[in-house]
């Protein structure tokens, strides 16, 4: 399966699809990046005339790149392609810890490592950096696959 | 200690972490069930029984995490791969 058609699964729409582009994906892990939008909704109240990414969001993207990309690519190697589309992949734990903040038109980019796949719970170590290649947050993302095929 | 002792109490410390229910933890007994008593999630079931796996070094199968659902059933399973170590 390849990155465009990873992209084309992912079960997110505007406003609450965080990924613009994925990089690469192999059997250890994934990358890919998101630029923020000025425009975007939740910097009208975060915060008050001081628009910074909410780290939700931040985590949101991660998880979108690191965990749900990444698993739609995992369903991909065992499953039917044409019923991946009814896949799901259910969040079941983050721990994440942030070291900057993210401003309007910011671009990140996000790269996942597999920790490890096993009865159907995907965990990945992921990291979020910035243009300047700055860490900006970084943590354990967790979820389980459901194949409803 | 037996060794049925001593594997409850290994069993006891790899789950301690995941509990969401102390009372439940506090007088576990074998009934004891992982989801509906301790109050584990699914996804954490995954982490004890690889916990386990890495404690008493054995591999344990689909088949088997299936059935571990309770302090009884995981020892049973443990003691099995142990076996056949």
């Amino acid at each position: 399966m390849n990155l465009e058609e990873i992209k084309s699964l992912l079960p997110y729409q505007d406003p609450f699809l965080f990924v613009d582009e994925l990089h690469s994906v192999d059997e250890d892990g994934i990358s890919g990046s998101y630029t923020f939008p000025e425009n975007s909704y939740f910097y009208q109240g975060h915060f008050k005339n001081n628009p910074i990414t909410p780290g939700v969001i931040l985590t949101e993207t991660m998880a979108q790149i690191g965990l749900v990309a990444y698993g739609i690519y995992i369903l991909s190697l065992t499953g039917d392609t044409e019923e991946l589309a009814k896949g799901q992949v259910a969040l079941t734990s983050t721990e994440m810890n942030f070291y900057k903040p993210v401003l309007p038109n910011e671009k990140v980019e996000v790269i996942s490592k597999k920790e490890y796949y096993r009865f159907n719970k995907l965990k990945c170590k992921v990291e979020m950096f910035n243009e300047k290649k700055e860490l900006v947050c970084r943590g354990m993302i967790a979820g389980v696959l459901i194949n409803k095929s | 200690m037996s060794n049925n002792e001593a594997m409850l109490a290994d069993l006891k410390s790899i789950i301690k972490p995941y509990i969401q229910n102390e009372e439940a933890f506090a007088k576990l007994t074998e009934e004891t069930d992982f989801i509906n008593d301790l109050k584990i999630n699914s996804a954490n079931l995954v982490d004890i029984v690889l916990d386990v796996e890495d404690k008493f070094d054995i591999e344990i199968d689909n088949d088997s995490m299936d059935k571990m659902l309770n302090v009884k059933a995981a020892l049973e399973v443990i003691q099995e791969k142990l076996a056949v170590k």
